[in-house]
Formats: C-alpha cells, sequence, structure tokens
C-alpha cells in the first residue's frame, strides 16, 4: 500500500515536469511566437495611438497663429507647476489695451502627463504630442517655449 | 580518412622522431595543456551563447542579436568586459581563500577533462580506472565553493556555500550509483571500455528499463551538482542575490561562470559517454546499410552531438522549472534517488548476472 | 536621520542576542535585493537557514504622498494616487473620484460607471498578470515572467489607446472618466479576452500543477482566519483565509452589484491559497468583462462639473477593491478648495504586517514564496 503511494507520487511528479516541459519546449520550436519588438529599428513602423501623452505642444496654423489666449487656466490646472505663462498687452486697432500671450513656458522635465491643463483649456489651444523620446543631456533644453517666435493669436479666438 | 586520431598520431610520431623521449613528452604536455585551455575558452563562449538562445527562444524572446551576426560575438564582449573590469576584494574578506578559490573550481573542471575520449582514439589520458576519476575529481569543485562562500566575509556567501555542500555531497551519492550500474553492466572502469562495450547499441536502451532509470536518475543528480536551477540553491538569485559569488566580480566571476559551463559540459559528456556510447555511431541491430551510413559520420561529431543534446536537456530544465528549497532538495535525494538507486543497481546488476541485456 | 540608524542597529543586536546568544545570523534582505520588488528592507535573523524573526524597515521609498495631496485641489490630487499602488493606478484614481463624488454629491452618468469598472477589471487583470510571472520568478522559474508579459502587453495597449498612458493613467475624473471609450475599445477588449482564454490554461501546465512549485507553496506562510483579521489583511491575502472582504460584493459601488461574478474564497490560508484565489480571479474578472463588454450604455461618460470643485465642509471616507485588497479615501474637508487631510487605507501595508507572523519559523526559500504571494507593491506601503 505504502509502495503504491510512493511510486504513484513519484510518477504524478515526474507527469507534471513533463507537463511543463512540454510549454516551454512547444515555443522552443515555434519562434514566429516570439513577440520581441525591437525598438530603435522599428520607428518606422511604429505607430502610437492618437491619444498618447508623450508632451504638451501649441499647435499653429500656416499663418503662423495659435489658439491659446493666455487666460492662465492651464497654468493653474497644473498641479506640479509645469506651465507658466507670461502675458502681456497688446494694443488693439480701436487702441484698447488687450492681454495677450507673450511666452508659454513648458517644464518638460516637470511634466506627468496627466491631460489636466489640455482639459482644462478653453481655447483647444495646447494638445499632447505622441513624440515619447525626450532625453537630453542637459535638463536645460527641456524648458520649452511653446508658442513659436512671432506668432500671435487667431482671429476670433476669445 | 583524415580523422582526430590519425593527426595526434602523426603529431606524436614526428615528436619523437625528432626530441628525445623526455622532451617529447614535455612538448605533448604542453599541446595538450594549450588545447584544453583552447577548449575551455570556445565552450565557455558557445556554452553561455546557447543558453542565452535557449533561453530567449522558450521565452518568447529573440536574445542577443546586436553583437556581430545574429550574436555570436555577444559572449566574446561580455568576456571583454568582465576581463577589463577591476576584481575587487571586499574589506574583511580571507584575502588568500578568496582569490583562490575561483581558481580551484576552475582546476577541478580542468582535471575531470583528463579521461574523456572526445572521438575515436582522441583521448588525453585513458586511465584504467576513468570513471573512479572522474567521480573522486568531480566531488573536489564543492572546496572551492565553500572556500569562495567563507572567504568572502558575506552571510549571503556564507549560506549559499553551505548550501552547496550538502547539495553536492548528497547527490553524489545516486550520481556514483548511477555510473555504477553501468560499470556493472560493462565491467570495466576504462572508458574506453565502456565506449567499445557500446559497438552493438548504447547502454541506454541495451540495459532495457533499469538503465533508463539510472540515467534519469544521473541527470538530475548532476544538474543537482553543477548547482543548475532548479538545484541552483547555491546561487538562488531570489534568495541569496548571488550566493556563493556575490561578492566576486571581473575575472575572478568570470572564472566561476565559465567553471559552471564546462562542468554543465564535462557531465552530459560523461552522460554520453556511458549511456549513449560516446563517440560511438548509431546503430540499429540488422540494418546494414543504416548503419553504415552512420559510420561515415566523424565520431566527434557524434560524440558533441550526444553532448549538447544533454546540455540542451538540462538547460531545457532550466528554463522550466521553479526552485526547490532546500529541505525538499535533501528530502529527494535521500527518500527517492537515493532508494530508487540503490534498488535500481539491483536489477542492474541481476540484468548483468543472467546477461539478459542484449 | 543618523540617530535613527543607531537605534537600528542596537535593536539588531539586541534582537540577535535574544535568540540563542549571538548564534543567530541577522541578514538585511534588501533595500536592494530581487526579491523585494522594490527598496523594501527586511532585517532577518536567522538561525541556519529558519527564520526566528522578520523586521520590515520602511520609508525608502516614502514621498508623502498624503501631504501632497493636501496642497492640491481637487481634481488635481487624483493623479498623484496613481504613483501609490502604480500597479492598480486606475483603481486609486476610482477611489479618490468616488470620495470626491460623494461630497460633491454628483450621480454619475451610467456609461461612466460602466467604463469605470471595465477599467478597474482590466487593471486586476494586468496586475494579476505581472504578479503570477514575478512570484514565479521568485520561485527560481524565469520563463512564466515573460509567458504573463505578452499578455498584460495586450492590456495595456488597450489603455494606451483609450486613457492615453500605458501605466499612470490619470484617467478617472470627478464625476466620470476623462474622454470616452476608443471606437476600437470593444474590439481590441474582445481580441484581448480571447487571447487571454488561449493561454490561461499554459499558467496551470507551467507553473500551477508543477509539483515543485506545489511543494514550494502549500503549507508554506499559514496565516490563519482570526489572524487575517486582526492584522487587516485584505484582498487574495484575506480571502484565501476564509475572510469574507470583498468590497466589490460588500460595499458595492459602481455597476459591481449589477454583474454576476464569484467571491473566491479559499481556506487553507497558505501561500497556495493566495496563489489559487488570485488566478481564479483572474478568470472572474474577465467574466465581468465579457458582462459589460457588449452592454456599455449610451450617454455621457462624465457629469457636468464645476471648474473649481469645493468639498462641503466634513469627512467623506470612500473604499473600493483594488488587486491587492481594500483601499481606503478618507478625506476631511474645511470646505475649501483643497482637502484639510488625506488619508489613504492602503492594502499593502496591512499586508506586510502579517509577514513576520507568517515567516516565522520557516526557511528562507520560503519567505520568497510567501513575499511573493503578499504581492507587495512597495510605494503602496510606504506612500
Amino acid at each position: 500500500m505504502f509502495l503504491k503511494e510512493y511510486i504513484l507520487n513519484i510518477y504524478r511528479a515526474v507527469a507534471s515536469l513533463l507537463k511543463g516541459m512540454k510549454t516551454t519546449g512547444r515555443y522552443f520550436l515555434r519562434p514566429r511566437e516570439i513577440i520581441t519588438q525591437q525598438y530603435p529599428d522599428n520607428r518606422a513602423q511604429m505607430k502610437l495611438p492618437e491619444r498618447f501623452r508623450g508632451e504638451v505642444v501649441m499647435s499653429h496654423d500656416e499663418n503662423n497663429e495659435h489658439a491659446c489666449t493666455g487666460c492662465t487656466a492651464c497654468e493653474l490646472a497644473c498641479p506640479n507647476g509645469t506651465i507658466k505663462i507670461i502675458t502681456k498687452f497688446d494694443v488693439t486697432p480701436e487702441g484698447k489695451k488687450k492681454k495677450a500671450l507673450d511666452t508659454f513656458v513648458y517644464h518638460l522635465e516637470l511634466c506627468t502627463m496627466c491631460n489636466l491643463c489640455v482639459e482644462a483649456c478653453p481655447t483647444s489651444a495646447i494638445k499632447m504630442a505622441q513624440t515619447f523620446e525626450h532625453s537630453v543631456y542637459d535638463r536645460s533644453r527641456l524648458l520649452k517655449k511653446l508658442n513659436q517666435p512671432g506668432s500671435k493669436l487667431r482671429a476670433g479666438v476669445e | 580518412m583524415l580523422s582526430l586520431e590519425t593527426i595526434t598520431n602523426s603529431i606524436q610520431q614526428w615528436l619523437y622522431s625528432t626530441f628525445n623521449p623526455t622532451m617529447a613528452l614535455i612538448l605533448e604536455c604542453v599541446i595538450v595543456m594549450l588545447l584544453v585551455i583552447g577548449l575551455f575558452a570556445v565552450l565557455g563562449l558557445v556554452l553561455v551563447l546557447m543558453e542565452r538562445k535557449v533561453a530567449a527562444r522558450m521565452q518568447i524572446r529573440l536574445g542577443p542579436n546586436r553583437v556581430g551576426p545574429k550574436g555570436i560575438l555577444q559572449t566574446a564582449a561580455d568576456t571583454l568586459k568582465l576581463m577589463m573590469k577591476e576584481g575587487l576584494t571586499p574589506n574583511g574578506a580571507d584575502k588568500f581563500l578568496f582569490n583562490l578559490a575561483p581558481f580551484m573550481v576552475m582546476i577541478a573542471a580542468m582535471l575531470i577533462l583528463a579521461p574523456i575520449a572526445f572521438a575515436k582514439g582522441f583521448q588525453i589520458w585513458d586511465i584504467n580506472i576513468g570513471v573512479l576519476y572522474v567521480s573522486a575529481v568531480s566531488s573536489m569543485s564543492v572546496i572551492g565553493i565553500l572556500m569562495a562562500g567563507w572567504a568572502s566575509n558575506n552571510k549571503y556567501s556564507l549560506l549559499g556555500a553551505m548550501r552547496s555542500g550538502a547539495q553536492i555531497v548528497s547527490y553524489e551519492l545516486s550520481a556514483g550509483l548511477s555510473i555504477i550500474s553501468i560499470v556493472v553492466l560493462t565491467g570495466s572502469l576504462q572508458i574506453s571500455a565502456i565506449i567499445h562495450s557500446q559497438q552493438s547499441g548504447w547502454w541506454l536502451f541495451r540495459g532495457h528499463i533499469p538503465a533508463m532509470i539510472a540515467f534519469v536518475i544521473f541527470i538530475i543528480a548532476v544538474t543537482a551538482e553543477t548547482n543548475r536551477a532548479p538545484f541552483d540553491l547555491a546561487e538562488a538569485e531570489s534568495e541569496l542575490t548571488a550566493g556563493f559569488h556575490t561578492e566576486y566580480s571581473g575575472m575572478k566571476f568570470a572564472l566561476f561562470f565559465l567553471a559552471e559551463y564546462i562542468n554543465i559540459f564535462i557531465v552530459c559528456a560523461i552522460g554520453a559517454t556511458l549511456f549513449l556510447g560516446g563517440w560511438m555511431p548509431l546503430h540499429i541491430g540488422n540494418w546494414e546499410g543504416f548503419n553504415h551510413i552512420m559510420d561515415k559520420i566523424p565520431s566527434s561529431l557524434w560524440f558533441l552531438g550526444k553532448t549538447f543534446l544533454l546540455i540542451f536537456l538540462i538547460m531545457w530544465f532550466r528554463w522550466t522549472f521553479p526552485r526547490l528549497r532546500v529541505d525538499q532538495l535533501l528530502s529527494l535525494e535521500w527518500k527517492y534517488l537515493l532508494p530508487i538507486s540503490m534498488f535500481n543497481l539491483l536489477l542492474i546488476t541481476l540484468i548483468a548476472i543472467m546477461g539478459w541485456h542484449f | 536621520m543618523y540617530r535613527e540608524t543607531q537605534i537600528i542597529e542596537t535593536d539588531n543586536i539586541a534582537a540577535a542576542g535574544a535568540d540563542a546568544a549571538g548564534a543567530a545570523l541577522v541578514i538585511n534582505v534588501g533595500p536592494q535585493h530581487p526579491a523585494t520588488h522594490g527598496v523594501l528592507h527586511l532585517v532577518i535573523t536567522l538561525e541556519g537557514e529558519t527564520i526566528k524573526k522578520i523586521e520590515p524597515h520602511l520609508g525608502y521609498i516614502h514621498r508623502s504622498i498624503e501631504k501632497m495631496c493636501e496642497s492640491l485641489s481637487y481634481r488635481q490630487f487624483i493623479y498623484v494616487t496613481s504613483r501609490m499602488d502604480y500597479l492598480s493606478a486606475h483603481i486609486n484614481n476610482h477611489a479618490c473620484a468616488l470620495c470626491i463624488e460623494k461630497g460633491l454629491q454628483l450621480e454619475i452618468p451610467g456609461r461612466a460607471q460602466v467604463i469605470r469598472v471595465l477599467m478597474d477589471e482590466l487593471t486586476r487583470i494586468a496586475s494579476h498578470e505581472l504578479w503570477w510571472g514575478a512570484m514565479a520568478m521568485d520561485l527560481g522559474a524565469f520563463t512564466p515572467f515573460f509567458y504573463a508579459f505578452r499578455e498584460r502587453e495586450s492590456i495595456n495597449d488597450i489603455m494606451e489607446e483609450t486613457c492615453g498612458a500605458r501605466l499612470t493613467m490619470n484617467y478617472m475624473v470627478p464625476g466620470g472618466v476623462m474622454y470616452d471609450l476608443h471606437p476600437n475599445f470593444q474590439k481590441r477588449v474582445k481580441s484581448f479576452i480571447q487571447l487571454f482564454n488561449s493561454k490561461i490554461d499554459e499558467y496551470d501546465d507551467l507553473v500551477t500543477g508543477n509539483i515543485i512549485f506545489q511543494n514550494r507553496t502549500k503549507g508554506v506562510g499559514v496565516l490563519s482566519r482570526e489572524d487575517a483579521i486582526s492584522f487587516g489583511c485584505t484582498g487574495p491575502v484575506g480571502r484565501a483565509s476564509g475572510v469574507t472582504c470583498d468590497i466589490r460584493k460588500l460595499y458595492p459601488y459602481e455597476v459591481y452589484d449589477k454583474v454576476d461574478f464569484d467571491e473566491i474564497i479559499e481556506t487553507a490560508g497558505d501561500s497556495y491559497a493566495r496563489y489559487q484565489v488570485r488566478l481564479k480571479e483572474l478568470r472572474q474578472s474577465v467574466r465581468i468583462i465579457e458582462q459589460l463588454i457588449d452592454n456599455i450604455p449610451e450617454g455621457d461618460f462624465q457629469a457636468k462639473t464645476k471648474a473649481v470643485l469645493k468639498l462641503p465642509k466634513g469627512e467623506f471616507y470612500s473604499r473600493v477593491e483594488t488587486a491587492r485588497g481594500e483601499m481606503g479615501v478618507y478625506i476631511v474637508s474645511e470646505g475649501g478648495t483643497t482637502p484639510y487631510r488625506i488619508k489613504f487605507r492602503s492594502p499593502g501595508f496591512s499586508n506586510l504586517s502579517a509577514l513576520d507572523h507568517m515567516s516565522r519559523g520557516s526557511k528562507i526559500g520560503d519567505l520568497m514564496a510567501i513575499m511573493g504571494t503578499l504581492d507587495l507593491v512597495i510605494p503602496d506601503i510606504d506612500r
């Protein structure tokens, strides 16, 4: 009786081990199951989904116009102080002073890509870009100015 | 036909005709030494690469593929890196033993190479107690591991070394008993005689089921003896960080690493010699044509093929199984492997006496 | 800082002296150790290979998240909680969102509720997949890790497409979710379920049925029902000891009371039971997703909220079931735009506290089996 149990134990143990070896052995014989993506080589084929949050960018149209009114909603929404809006006063043709965006400072090194600024923006001036290769040798290069030089507010955006 | 045997014979004749016998012997020793070191380097590179490739395939990865075509120079690059690294000796370590230990492990591995027959008539030392010599010397590597673990002055290393000591001493028994079962069937301890006795068929098949059981036990025991997963308790990455070689770096670590792979090669070579007929080609009964074709394949290829098959098997174990616990490891040996192999030896002796093997 | 180190050292010497007069071996597992999965520091007193005492030392990854949250507005602080238990980031965010909604007495649209539950369950599967691979790796089997990551990767792709990130999504906002589901979402989830169902049996072949694995985990680290309750163990750890503690069943939130799933209860309380609970939960999560994926109601994905949220004066508490156990969020509000005090009840902390009790008298190898099945995420413990 004891001997039977002993032999059964060994049989069950060996069977369970062989089952595991069958699984790994099957993968060994089927190289097409390999899931490795060879990252820097496949840059061309790599397509990130449009919602992927890589960094904050400001979209400019062909006339070098953006939609940022300098309302600082994004600056207030940001949990980390990533965004700093510097405003200036433009003089409108009617001779009135109007607040406008001077510099949109964006600290990429502080950004956690939480998307709260994009959600907060009333004019959809900023959006998330799909770039993700952000490593640089100098931290100061992560400090970005989002509005392009010479750009101005698109007409009709309030 | 050009074979390794003719090459060695002609070199020997030339040496003895050119120099006096003492000088010729010394020169032969030097040649053998260089060959062994060269073999070690090549084996280390090939086996490590093979392990990484096998592991990658089983783990649905690609494995090393950047250095050289298909990554075949990866291990060479790794070796270069290890050679450039600083060999650190920790404060408080026993410096002499700490630096000696990797060489002890290495020397033990080198010594076992002596009686292994790589091809027909290609053997360093055809000693008449070859099998005994192998099992005696193979237990020497534990001294190096214990030395490394104790001299490191690290608690992880010490635990790893102690585990390794208990493990190797225990598993020596069943490895020895399965080797003895082949010795019983052959009636000789000489490696060349064992190989010649398998001319008509390998002992794995000729010895019926008991020989197969002995083979399985041998594979399990040598996996444990070489500290390979699932018996890698001495290193136990997730428990003891790196076990006995935690404190080693640079070339001293590389020696341990190399010795591990050389040991695998050696135990698999012995397994192939004892159970799979060494360099003997595969012969099946009376199939004259088949046997003739098999004879055409060089004997060294037969030997290496069988050895690498066993090495693959051991790698397959490593990348499939979880690790055993230290008490389970010992109970597996003392409660299962040892009683079974003792009983199995009885059966094999019976087969040998009655001449039931074919 | 210096003083603290001193105290710890004298503690250890005292501990070592108490056992067998200096014969005990004190080893430090961590803060850098392959099996602690993070910067957990365990001071282990050993006698040979047998564990006499374990003392966890925390604080290596303390970022004072609770304090940080007090200076952030109600909309802002949610994203920080993704960094606590980063493997169930969605569920942490969910707990905070629930608590704020409780304070605002917001009604969540039906669509948002279903989306939240779907995301929670996908996160739970991803977390359990990672646990399964890491646990097998702790026990010395390396290959399962890659198989688990293959399935987890397809969940990450789904998350990336719908939520915009792979690990710290910040998808839950007060009042619903940040954006609507991606048009591909249903298709991709269905293909994931197909992949998952075809591969889940491999897990059993490779690890569950393996005799070495069973010997390593059965009867190891037994936690009785009483101890589980007194240590406050929740989640799979509590359920493996027979404690009914699934918040999704006890205090259903969102649509959990409308879906059909089982609370997995094991009674053995050992590592194998904890393993079984998690593996069965994987199938239950798939079951929940299968029920909901074709029944996502139309409607808004977000309730209308004010631009600046202000919670009324008072105290608010919400609890959810993360992949590791019960996660509680406690907010004290003074009526302002930022919380006056926030306290998180993290499951990992309570589960870790049972480690010493569970592993006394077992071997070092067992410790890895126990820690593996506790499924510790260190940033969750330290916060």
